[in-house]
């Protein structure tokens, strides 16, 4: 099981509402996840400002000393950001670096998110309260990605909750399981990727992140993927200022997709698009196995 | 006597609870948001009409009924059909017609991978095109396709058979070409008038085919028996010389 759904925003129209609508389509996804739930929120955000999400799994850590811990280590400004137990830490230094330093040094916390358009948050428990707890409804911005879980690749914790994003602004969301993935997170480890799971999904967002990072485009990326990842798989992806869907060859895991002059919407199933503003004219179909589907902003 | 029912306000459950108690007349339901196991079960000649798209298993097990759907419908519409009548007028997501054992399927738009999955005497007429692997290990009945059929067509086919009148990406192991004979013909015949749109329709027209378009594929029933050239290959698969 597990739902994914996933709403990119093609005009300014809905930007308003895209936590209220991801809400929604999160809120019809309960019953195919209901051991925890996530969602990933992308804003136009700011070119010179790095957003780095974290959560706090040791109640003992102090996230305002972290903060200007990782201050000193950046050489830049870090402002914090607490949500019950996440913390967004704000920087005009380097992302990347960032979240390595956070991962190597402070135990007792996960880094879900870095890159100037995304935030990132995730918890065990009922998906609707997963959603009210951080506020999924009042956010705004251009697109958003979530999951409800049923696990069974991994255990039922928050850090093994969907979207995982090991890259910048680069967010997967993944209904399936892959079979090649402790061989692959070895390669991808020994190419400069870090994990912080045994969880199957983050090895396919480090492998996105990794070949995004060394030069490919979405699409490229995601036409190797067919090649190199082994499994079930339907994917849903945000990246800075776009957002793509991936089946596997197969296709035994559902996807459906739904698109009008203003919204892409992708579900696991039609139920989480059919309250959609204007959802009586979307042209809706089904992605076919083994395709890049893509959309991106003018940037 | 035809009943209005509006989804958001009757539970499903409610829904399916009067169709399995009424023995016939026409039942018009609104709002149907994806909702899974609409219109499932019915064992007389009820008559529904669902206006908008439907969620898993629409119309599964249904035994001479009539259920028409005015959308799209997701995995495993009219899974088990025992007989009677499924229409949609949209596209349908995988298993279209799974393991059915009589009656009539007509899917207008296109069908998704698994179409008519082990049917077992379902006469399924899809408009536009069928998924990959459609019809494997189907065992009997027709899939009658319009349009397109991607790969592996009729993998591991047994009595069931299947005509294209578009494209076919591959066939499946055990599947082959085989020669229309009148009597296919006429099948065909009877099964693309039984789709056939009622005259006045809007959509009238896409569902019509001349029976002479279409090719015909079934078993080529090898694998049916065991074969002695395949002791080696047996062997080998369990370690032996």
């Amino acid at each position: 099981m597990c739902g994914i759904v996933g709403l990119f925003l093609k005009t300014s129209t809905y930007h308003d509402e895209l936590g209220r609508l991801t809400a929604v389509m999160l809120h019809e996804m309960r019953e195919r996840g209901p051991d925890s739930a996530g969602f990933a929120v992308y804003d136009q955000g700011d070119s010179e400002r790095t957003r780095i999400t974290v959560l706090v799994t040791d109640d003992s850590i102090n996230r305002r000393q972290t903060a200007d811990d990782l201050e000193a280590e950046l050489g830049a400004e870090v402002t914090l950001r607490e949500i019950h137990d996440h913390a967004v830490f704000e920087t005009t230094g380097d992302g990347r670096a960032a979240r390595q330093w956070l991962i190597d040094n402070v135990a007792g916390l996960d880094v879900l998110s870095y890159g100037q358009q995304i935030e990132l948050y995730k918890s065990v428990g009922d998906p609707d309260l997963v959603a009210s707890r951080y506020d999924l409804a009042s956010r705004r911005g251009t697109h958003a990605m979530a999951h409800t879980r049923m696990a069974t690749e991994s255990a039922v914790t928050t850090n093994g909750s969907h979207p995982f994003v090991t890259g910048a602004d680069t967010c997967l969301v993944h209904n399936g399981s892959l079979s090649n993935h402790n061989q692959l997170r070895e390669r991808l480890v020994q190419r400069g990727e870090s994990f912080q799971t045994e969880n199957d999904s983050e090895v396919a967002a480090g492998y996105l992140a990794w070949k995004l990072r060394t030069g490919d485009a979405i699409d490229g990326a995601l036409t190797s993927a067919l090649t190199d990842l082994d499994g079930f798989y339907t994917f849903a992806i945000g990246v800075k200022n776009g957002f793509a869907i991936l089946r596997d060859p197969i296709a035994c895991k559902p996807a459906v997709v739904a698109e009008t002059d203003d919204w892409v919407a992708m579900s696991s199933e039609f139920r989480a698009i059919a309250q959609l503003p204007d959802v009586s004219h979307a042209e809706i179909f089904e992605p076919e196995p083994s395709r890049v589907y893509s959309w991106s902003l003018a940037s | 006597m035809t009943t209005s029912i509006d989804l958001s306000q009757v539970t499903l459950r409610e829904l399916n609870k009067r169709l399995h108690e009424t023995d016939e007349g026409r039942f018009v339901v609104r709002n149907p948001r994806g909702a899974h196991a609409l219109a499932v079960g019915i064992t007389t000649p009820v008559t529904v009409d669902v206006e908008g798209s439907v969620g898993y298993f629409c119309a599964g097990m249904n035994m001479t009924g009539t259920v028409r759907v005015d959308g799209n419908a997701g995995t495993g519409l009219a899974e088990n059909i025992m007989s009677g009548l499924v229409r949609i007028t949209g596209n349908a997501t995988m298993s279209a017609g799974a393991t059915g054992h009589g009656g009539l399927v007509v899917i207008e738009g296109n069908a998704g991978a698994r179409c008519g999955i082990s049917m077992k005497g379902v006469d399924i007429v899809v408009g536009g095109n069928v998924g990959h692997m459609s019809a494997f290990m189907a065992q009997a009945g027709n899939l009658v396709v319009l349009g397109d059929a991607d790969h592996d067509l009729g993998d591991s086919i047994y009595e069931a058979e299947v005509f294209v009148r578009g494209k076919v990406a591959s066939l499946g192991s055990d599947c082959v070409e085989k020669e229309m004979t009148p009597q296919h013909l006429d099948t065909l015949s009877r099964l693309l008038e039984a789709a056939a749109l009622p005259a006045g329709t809007m959509s009238a027209g896409t569902m019509s085919a001349e029976p002479g378009d279409f090719r015909l594929y079934g078993s080529a029933r090898e694998l049916y028996n065991f074969h002695v050239d395949d002791v080696d290959a047996a062997a080998a698969a369990k370690g032996k010389p």
